[in-house]
């Protein structure tokens, strides 16, 4: 231990001034052995009462309630929601963007933070691509049931019959198909790629017979070796790339379901973007609202540090200003566009009858709570965060219905105007969806390595072969 | 040399220890020889010597595997099994086909870097000699190994143990394969 403080003392001296330095990926400066010791300790230990508090209602919602709304519908109809003539998108498409988008910001942290050699995404990298996978799990659930007739899904994948059927390939809908299919699949290699090295290290660590055999499963036998490195990185870094890609596509192409029909309030060139920047947004949101609980209860402060949360507050930040420019845009090319509908379909969002009060929380919540995050007081209080965390999903949530059901309900033809107001089926297959990725998310936290150990014990002093805590001698 | 002989473990405390120990091994003339470590060790793939991995051109391959079938599905799906009119247009054009085709390209490179990753690593493999050493067990915790392999030209059970002391190793064994 002597010889650590020595070289503790060295880097003191060497360190540039207090503003100019990084900060530490993880806190205290332990030691590998200590690190492994404290991110493996969840995935093994009792399972803590917090953990069955929220287990068991996202599992009665899972188990009980989405079952039941989704035997329902399919049983008796679409016409179970409220969506009718001219609402014919519901709750069901706006829950649908909602998930993709929570999937984003996932996708975002975790691939583009790796390209860009940010060191600070290993420690939060593998829960948001976990949140990733779990979401796309929920979104991609919705466009199966909205068809009305789910048995005749299979019609969307090209698929030889003896009909002589194929899917209709210039229509976005049926990229949104392979667009969703290939995130779920991609993410999901990902994820599980990832976490070979840590599955690895929880088979080392098992004591039980049952725990070893399982891990041993996952694990397919990786040992470690410099080589499996080597090719272990390079499909990284590939992945990486390709998920990032993702991120730019697949909300693209759900945008592009919009922006290719002829409704006042769709019919922009800007959707593809902005439905990109709102689903990185809304992920962020969401980031906020898993990690500010989960590092508090699973005693991770000094893993996840402040200055994570802080950047991850500036991440939400700069999202958001985007949003609020694409807000500001939109407002103005359907006034600068002088075509009476859109004008009327945007004065509308504001000044409408039904749903006004919805297009002033976007606004509010969107654009002005969002601007909280200017304040470091505010990016260093927890509370305010998961509050700022939780509103953001609900304005993006009230975005996506302002979307869909706000530019459908009055459209061309005065007689043909209607409303929509959500159904107890609407509601009931949201929160069971939301029941059914919080009892996948709590299964992921308490048996699988849920912080990238590898990957963490790589980012700090002690793994750096060129660091005297890495054991190198002289100067750093 | 016996015949079931798998190689010689070392243990060290530190990247900057195996980094350096590495160096030695390689400069004492083994070509047969692999490190372990809980991460990957920044250096380590110019000491080994080992080239551009060559998962990428897997990716590249899946890649373009999927993007040309796709292509082909549409051209064959839309224009020549059902011929069907959309909008007036063409019933094919290669714009038509690019986004589907681009998705599933992904779709193909990720399998494909997957496949690639794993056939290179000769993974899955359920058993390993190593796996029979219990100091073995601490190389996903906090230390690092170097294994020089019995089919090693320059192999000899005392010659290499000695090797492996003299640079620093500690908990030396002999692995039986």
């Amino acid at each position: 231990m002597v010889e650590s403080t020595i070289h503790l003392e060295e880097l003191k001296k060497l360190a540039p001034p207090a503003e100019l330095r990084r900060a530490p990926v993880v806190e205290n400066n332990r030691g590998l052995g200590v690190l492994t010791d404290q991110l493996s300790k969840f995935a093994e230990g009792k399972i803590p009462r917090w953990w069955w508090i929220l287990f068991i209602p996202s599992a009665i919602c899972a188990t009980v309630v989405l079952p039941m709304a989704l035997i329902y519908q399919v049983s008796t109809g679409v016409g179970v929601w409220g969506n009718n003539h001219p609402v014919m998108w519901g709750l069901d498409i706006v829950s649908f963007i909602w998930w993709v988008g929570v999937a984003h910001a996932g996708t975002l942290i975790s691939a583009l933070l790796f390209l860009t050699r940010q060191h600070w995404r290993t420690t939060i990298g593998r829960a948001a691509e976990a949140m990733t996978v779990f979401s796309v799990m929920m979104a991609g659930l919705y466009p199966a049931i909205h068809v009305g007739r789910a048995w005749f899904d299979w019609f969307m994948f090209p698929i030889p019959n003896s009909n002589g059927n194929w899917p209709q390939f210039r229509s976005p809908l049926m990229w949104d198909v392979f667009a969703v299919n290939t995130y779920l699949v991609v993410s999901m290699l990902f994820w599980f790629m990832g976490m070979i090295p840590d599955l690895a290290g929880l088979r080392d660590r098992a004591v039980t017979r049952p725990r070893k055999f399982i891990f041993s499963l996952l694990a397919m036998g990786w040992t470690g070796s410099a080589r499996q490195w080597h090719h272990y990185e390079k499909a990284y870094v590939v992945l990486c790339g390709l998920c990032t890609l993702l991120v730019f596509t697949v909300s693209s192409i759900v945008g592009l379901d919009f922006c290719t029909a002829q409704i006042a309030g769709w019919h922009a060139t800007i959707f593809p973007l902005y439905f990109v920047i709102g689903a990185v947004f809304c992920g962020f949101g969401m980031m906020l609202v898993i990690l500010i609980p989960l590092r508090k209860w699973c005693g991770l402060e000094n893993v996840i540090t402040m200055s994570h949360m802080d950047k991850v507050a500036k991440l939400t930040l700069v999202s958001g200003l985007i949003i609020a420019y694409i807000y500001a845009i939109e407002f103005f090319i359907a006034w600068y566009s002088n075509d009476p509908y859109e004008r009327w379909v945007f004065g509308h969002r504001l000044f409408g009858h039904t749903y006004w009060f919805l297009g002033w929380t976007l606004i509010v919540v969107n654009v002005g709570v969002t601007q909280l995050l200017w304040f470091k007081k505010i990016r260093a209080n927890l509370a305010a965060l998961f509050i700022i965390g939780v509103l953001i999903n609900l304005g993006m949530w009230t975005e996506r219905f302002v979307i869909v059901v706000g530019s459908l309900y009055q459209d061309f033809l005065p007689a043909n105007w209607g409303k929509y107001i959500p159904t107890r089926w609407d509601l009931a297959l949201y929160a069971g969806s939301l029941g059914a990725f919080f009892m996948l998310y709590l299964l992921f936290v308490k048996f699988l390595p849920f912080i990238a150990i590898s990957e963490v014990k790589g980012a700090t002093p002690q793994g750096n072969p060129h660091h005297p805590l890495g054991g190198a001698k002289g100067k750093p | 040399m016996s015949e079931k002989t798998y190689g010689i473990l070392a243990e060290f405390d530190s990247p900057a220890a195996l980094l350096s120990a590495a160096e030695k091994v390689r400069d004492a003339g083994y070509s047969r020889w692999d490190v372990f470590t809980p991460f990957p060790i920044h250096g380590m793939d110019k000491v080994m010597n080992l080239k551009n991995s060559l998962v990428g051109w897997v990716a590249l391959a899946g890649g373009a595997f999927m993007f040309l079938n796709v292509v082909g599905l549409i051209w064959f799906a839309n224009a020549f099994d059902y011929p069907l009119i959309v909008g007036g247009k063409p019933m094919f054009s290669v714009p038509m086909t690019f986004v589907p085709a681009y998705i599933m390209m992904i779709m193909g490179a990720a399998v494909g870097a997957l496949i690639g990753m794993f056939a290179f690593n000769e993974l899955p493999r359920f058993h390993h000699p190593l796996f029979k050493s219990e100091r073995f067990a601490l190389v996903s915790r906090d230390k690092f190994f170097l294994l020089i392999g019995a089919l090693d030209e320059k192999f000899s059970e005392t010659e290499t143990r000695k090797l492996l002391e003299s640079v620093g190793g500690a908990h030396i064994e002999i692995i039986e394969d």
